[in-house]
């Protein structure tokens, strides 16, 4: 079974702003605001890049920034989860 | 302000904006009819006294605000609904505000309603289930009363978002005596980008026209008129076969004489522009005698009743002359339901309150 | 609707009717000072008998206008005021949406203002209330309207509802600012307290803030001030505020503005001196 392809609104869709380590986050399609504390910001800046599946998020971020988790493809998942759940990421 | 005459004819005819006196009272009649938004689109752009013009510019982002909403539950309906490859089909507001269509500006949007293959409507009730939404209520006479004999499911609200979906798998209940061709509906439907769909225009008019008159009391029949009325304006403009298909596709549905009085009263209080040509329409014209208005259109003694139904609001937004009101109600579940029926539904209604 | 009265606060205007003489009138007296509107009023409130009869016969004032809460029980007549009040905040939380609407006080000094909000009983109704008679100029207790624009508040000073507990801590103003003691509410006994001159006269003249406070009411708390982050401040914002949603990105903007570069503080305290005693100093370090 092939996994699964995520994507996610390009980046001029959202608005974003720092505040103690956290991404307030307005999303302009919804017009709703998340609070997004790391990784999920990091997965929507590595999907910025165009749709990928958990593991290819995983390396992308990898790349981008330092990770510090024993199985980052599992962290990913769990997080697209509920970044599905919140409308700011969909399976194609 | 004595009843909507001046809201109606300021939404027919924006430029005799300069006439209104009293601004306060005009707003609490659109607001209790909930044109407010659609009379702000209207306005804009003309010489209004500074205070007033301030409060219509905050009903349009009002409005702006409330399409992002209505557009946002649709593509999250469609995601949800995606892998089951049945055709989804928007309704009224939203669906108007899809197709980026004219009836869309400034109208307020509520609940999201779509319409489904009635073979589908399991799939899709699991599917919705499973995305976070949830029942509303709990009464099982009530859910067993909804899936045997109303064309929807159960109302759903989303509890993350706190928004309700209505899935419709037919335009009427079907104890309620017109029968639309629901499959004909399905397949006349039209894409939008996104991979959902509207009706088709004729068939918008026709389901806009039943909603009016059989499924409810008149309650927001201005709003709905309204709806005729830009709907009816756009297509014919876009192409001048539609009317002749709008009465092809009333009739193949049982729905002319709902869809020829929808135009009469959009006609008689917005000044929808009907010319006499249509055949089936001069015959439907009028169940009496009513009077002339100029256009070789005749409106009927029973037309001017619902007029005076549909314009009874006053300066305050109350709803004036009940016992007009009464008589509608009854009249309304009287359509949906036959009498037998109508008793004991209403029967085991009262009964269950009276706890 | 025969009995009517037009009320102008701060930038928001009323159109009030109502089936009886007695709220109108109440309520014309509890306002008295206030200005009328010019032009068009933004919301209509109508008090109304829910069936002819009612108006009567044990009258109970149904409260209704161009925004309604569908199951709103009615009140008795004698409590005819209070239902006007809660139809102008009922108004207010559906409809407003020219400003974020904060749940919140607001006094100014110096032309800086100070926004307090919390939960309801936090207390911040009293102390703002009690500042606008300590040299701070009132600028509203119940809803704080934040400019989508420029950051400012506008001064939005209704009548003040006090509980009977904290009406003690008011007997040195001028009993002529008093309304009705109303009983057997839904809030127990309280009394309306009209804002003082000052407040109505400077009702148009939006202010600068320039700190965040969430006090926290509780007989057995001991003083203690605390800052709080603006993740933390912006998220209590949001809860505070009826229309945040319905702005969109705008409301967003003002929002994270408002809270990013103001400095937000939490403080307890067990009676009003001391939250005085706190707020001052807080300003001081402002």
């Amino acid at each position: 079974m092939a996994a699964s392809v995520y994507a996610a609104d390009p980046p001029g869709e959202v608005r974003d702003v720092e505040m103690e380590g956290l991404t307030l986050l307005y999303h302009r399609p919804s017009g709703l605001t998340h609070f997004l504390a790391p990784p999920a910001p990091q997965i929507l800046a590595a999907l910025a890049a165009g749709p990928a599946s958990a593991a290819e998020i995983a390396g992308r971020m990898g790349e981008l920034f330092e990770i510090d988790s024993e199985d980052p493809a599992a962290a990913t998942a769990a997080r697209l989860a509920e970044l599905e759940a919140a409308g700011l990421v969909w399976r194609t | 302000m004595r009843d909507a005459r001046l809201l109606v004819r300021l939404l027919a005819d924006p430029a005799c904006a300069g006439e209104v006196k009293d601004w306060t009272s005009l707003t609490a009649v659109a607001r209790s009819e909930s044109l407010i938004g659609s009379l702000a689109w209207r306005l804009q752009g003309l010489k209004l006294p500074p205070r007033v013009e301030a409060l219509f510019e905050a009903a349009r982002r009002d409005g702006e605000a409330a399409r992002t909403q209505a557009l946002w539950e649709a593509e999250m309906a469609r995601r949800a609904l995606a892998p089951l490859n049945v055709p989804i089909i928007l309704l009224k507001g939203t669906a108007y505000a899809a197709a980026g269509l004219e009836a869309g500006r400034g109208r307020s949007i509520g609940d999201l309603d779509i319409l489904v293959p009635r073979s589908a409507l399991p799939d899709v009730e699991r599917a919705l289930l499973a995305a976070g939404w949830e029942w509303v209520k709990e009464d099982p006479y009530d859910d067993r009363y909804y899936r045997r004999w109303m064309h929807e499911l159960p109302p759903l609200i989303h509890r993350e978002r706190d928004r309700m979906i209505d899935v419709h798998h037919s335009i009427l209940p079907l104890t309620a005596r017109p029968n639309p061709d629901m499959e004909s509906m399905v397949e006349a439907r039209l894409p939008l980008a996104n991979g959902l769909f509207t009706l088709s225009p004729p068939d918008m008019i026709v389901h806009s026209a039943a909603h009016l008159f059989a499924d409810g009391d008149l309650a927001g029949g201005l709003r709905n008129l309204w709806d005729i009325d830009r709907l009816f304006r756009e297509f014919e403009a876009a192409d001048s076969g539609f009317r002749a298909e709008l009465w092809t596709r009333a009739e193949r549905h049982g729905l002319l004489p709902a869809v020829a009085r929808a135009i009469r009263l959009a006609h008689h209080i917005y000044k929808t522009p009907i010319r006499c040509q249509a055949p089936k329409l001069k015959s439907l014209n009028s169940q009496g005698t009513g009077e002339g208005d100029g256009s070789g259109f005749r409106i009927s003694a029973a037309d001017r009743l619902f007029v005076r139904r549909l314009l009874a609001r006053d300066g305050w937004g109350r709803q004036r002359r009940p016992f007009t009101r009464l008589g509608f109600y009854v009249r309304s579940h009287l359509l949906r339901m036959p009498p037998l029926m109508l008793a004991r539904h209403l029967w085991v209604k009262a009964r269950k309150t009276k706890r | 609707m025969r009995h009517v009265l037009r009320l102008q606060v701060g930038p928001v205007s009323f159109r009030i009717g109502s089936h009886w003489r007695r709220p109108v009138a109440q309520l014309r007296r509890l306002y008295s000072g206030y200005p009328e509107p010019e032009g068009v009023c933004d919301f209509t409130v109508r008090l109304e008998a829910e069936r002819p009869w009612r108006r009567w016969i044990r009258p109970s004032v149904a409260i209704r206008g161009d925004y309604v809460l569908p199951d709103a029980a009615p009140l008795p007549l004698a409590q005819g005021l209070l239902a006007a009040e809660m139809g102008m905040n009922l108004q207010m939380a559906l409809g407003q949406k020219r400003f974020v609407l904060l749940h919140a006080a607001s006094v100014e000094r110096d032309g800086r203002a100070l926004l307090m909000t919390g939960d309801s009983g936090a207390g911040k109704s009293t102390l703002g209330a009690l500042l606008g008679e300590r040299g701070w100029r009132f600028m509203g207790d119940e809803f704080a309207l934040l400019d989508l624009e420029d950051g400012r508040l506008h001064p939005f000073p209704r009548a003040i509802s006090l509980k009977n507990e904290s009406l003690a801590l008011f007997d040195a103003v001028d009993p002529g600012r008093l309304g009705p003691l109303l009983t057997g509410t839904p809030k127990g006994s309280i009394r309306h307290l009209r804002p003082n001159v000052e407040a109505v006269e400077r009702m148009k003249e939006p202010a600068r803030p320039v700190m965040i406070l969430f006090p926290r009411f509780g007989p057995d708390l001991d003083p203690v001030v605390r800052d709080v982050g603006a993740a933390e401040a912006f998220m209590r914002l949001t809860q505070a505020s009826t229309n945040y949603v319905a702005l969109g990105e705008r409301g967003f903007d003002a929002l994270t503005r408002f809270a990013g570069a103001l400095p937000s503080r939490a403080i307890d305290y067990a009676d009003t001196a001391q939250a005085e005693e706190l707020v001052e100093t807080l300003w001081r370090s402002a």
